[in-house]
């Protein structure tokens, strides 16, 4: 279905995914980038080498999620918002993702948001930890938001409620 | 009569980037654009752009055209730029003739490059001349250039880079998508195509427009899934109340101007239709006559750019302005070139680019 809908499979989801016990030990990426095309900013963005330099610049990416900090400067460099960082650190209950976001308006610290899963689908309300906006970013911001376990696999987005 | 050593027609990434070239070559430039801004269509592209960091890869295209010309700025002793400066013909002479803001101009260069671009393609439907209904290209220009909210329902026909892409930027205007619709399959960027799809919006696959209804100006769209001989299927019928419809089918090269100076065309739909023969150098069969960007076949702004710094070291070259750094230059474009166009998303492409050539390219 990706080809005609553009929402990747469970499968193609989890196969991107770093294990639960390196997603418990701290924030890492999780990198959305399922087909080949010309865009490498991923791998030269990133500053301890987690992602690997291409040898070809339609190579798809590939993360050491070890390596990875999870320090987010991919996010907001990658041109397909295709990157997100999670964090399995703070609690056995919850997961804080951190997630590129270009709309306005931009939600407020502790604000309750929508959490839509990779259809857009209303799938839960999230808290809003942190608004991430640095001139390095230009104009893409980062959103800290806390999600309850369960979705680890399928919260993608959210919808600021006005 | 003006004299110039290279008239680059068209301002855009293509024709920045030749201008870029042939000044530090040495060579004396004019360019025309017959917009008023300078930067063609990377003006309204408030999106990151792809590629890696030899074309800005990460920045937004909006920024990429101060880049360009910041960097043309260094050569402003050798290079003249005029806007609202539409080219009208190429004569057999050499001679170009320009609209001038209203005055009528001609010049004689020793070299043209024409970095003209493309124009938006359109389907026949019922309702396709309805006021709203619109060009994806002509929604981002109201969005992006001129702050103008186009509508605020939207239906996009089309699911390629700029279906997608003018989608995702109507959403940060404020305006709803009401679905995106396309024939085949997405032939866009698939993480376009799923940050759209994460907002809520539905690409719909195997579709096509019906008819569109308004009594004065768009009201409803109508679509309708297509069989494999592309008939409508009866009873798929989807209704959308929108006041606007994008259509996103594709780019035409702009090659007028090619046709009436001798430039040999060939039509090669992998690239967009009517294409000029021209060989590695970007020269045409027109021997005085380049070219570089859409013109040359449609691809992403990346590439125009990469082939507008190899056409303006060439024509420069051609006048014996001969870049200090030339063939190290030639052949890091040349690189560049078949790196962007050598993955799966570029198979089209390179048919139509082996059409063109032969073995060649």
């Amino acid at each position: 279905m990706f080809d005609y809908n553009g929402v990747p499979s469970k499968e193609m989801v989890s196969s991107v995914f770093p294990s639960e016990e390196r997603i418990n030990k701290g924030p890492v990426a999780v990198i959305e980038c399922y087909k080949e095309i010309p865009c490498n900013p991923c791998a030269t963005s990133c500053k301890v080498g987690a992602i690997k330099p291409f040898d070809d610049i339609n190579d798809l990416p590939d993360i050491n999620h070890e390596a990875c900090t999870g320090c987010s400067v991919c996010v907001s460099a990658c041109p397909g918002l295709a990157i997100m960082v999670i964090d399995g650190s703070k609690s056995d209950e919850s997961i804080v993702f951190r997630i590129p976001y270009e709309f306005s308006p931009l939600p407020q610290e502790n604000e309750i948001v929508d959490g839509l899963d990779r259809f857009g689908k209303k799938i839960c309300e999230v808290i809003v930890l942190r608004v991430q906006n640095l001139p390095y970013q230009d104009k893409t911001p980062i959103i800290h938001v806390e999600v309850a376990r369960e979705f680890l696999y399928d919260f993608r987005n959210i919808k600021v409620v006005k | 009569m003006k004299t110039t050593d290279i008239v680059i027609v068209g301002g855009g990434p293509a024709g920045l980037t030749a201008a870029i070239s042939a000044a530090s070559s040495g060579a004396e430039v004019t360019i025309f654009e017959r917009s008023p801004q300078i930067g063609g269509q990377l003006i309204k592209q408030t999106h990151m752009f792809f590629g890696s960091e030899k074309q800005y890869a990460s920045h937004r295209g909006f920024r990429i055209a101060d880049y360009l010309l910041d960097e043309l700025n260094k050569y402003k002793d050798k290079v003249k730029i005029y806007k609202n400066a539409t080219v009208l013909g190429i004569y057999e002479d050499g001679v170009i003739t320009v609209d001038l803001d209203g005055e009528y101009i001609k010049m004689l260069p020793k070299r043209i490059i024409v970095a003209t671009g493309a124009n938006e393609k359109i389907i026949p439907f019922p309702g396709n001349d309805l006021p709203g209904v619109y060009g994806a290209g002509a929604v981002q220009t109201l969005m992006n250039v001129y702050g103008v909210k186009p509508a605020d329902k939207v239906l996009m026909v089309g699911a390629g880079n700029i279906g997608l892409i003018v989608s995702y930027q109507l959403m940060q205007a404020g305006v709803e998508v009401a679905a995106i619709i396309t024939d085949l399959f997405i032939t866009g960027y698939h993480v376009h195509a799923s940050k759209i799809a994460r907002m809520g919006v539905p690409i719909l696959s195997g579709y096509t427009v019906k008819e569109i209804v308004g009594e004065e100006q768009v009201e409803k769209a109508i679509i309708a899934k297509i069989d494999k001989q592309w008939n409508i299927i009866e009873g798929t019928d989807i209704e959308y109340d929108v006041d606007a419809v994008c259509l996103s089918v594709g780019l035409s090269p702009l090659v007028e101007l090619l046709g009436q100076a001798n430039c040999e065309l060939r039509f090669i739909s992998e690239l967009g239709g009517y294409v000029p023969i021209r060989n590695l150098d970007y020269r045409t069969t027109n021997e005085n006559i380049f070219v570089a960007g859409d013109i040359t076949g449609i691809e992403e702004a990346s590439s125009a750019m990469v082939e507008g710094y190899i056409a303006g070291l060439t024509a420069a070259k051609d006048i014996a302005c001969i870049h200090d750094d030339y063939e190290n230059k030639i052949s890091d474009y040349r690189n560049q070139l078949d790196g962007l166009r050598s993955g799966p998303h570029s198979g089209r492409l390179r048919q139509g680019i082996e059409k063109l050539m032969g073995g060649n390219k």
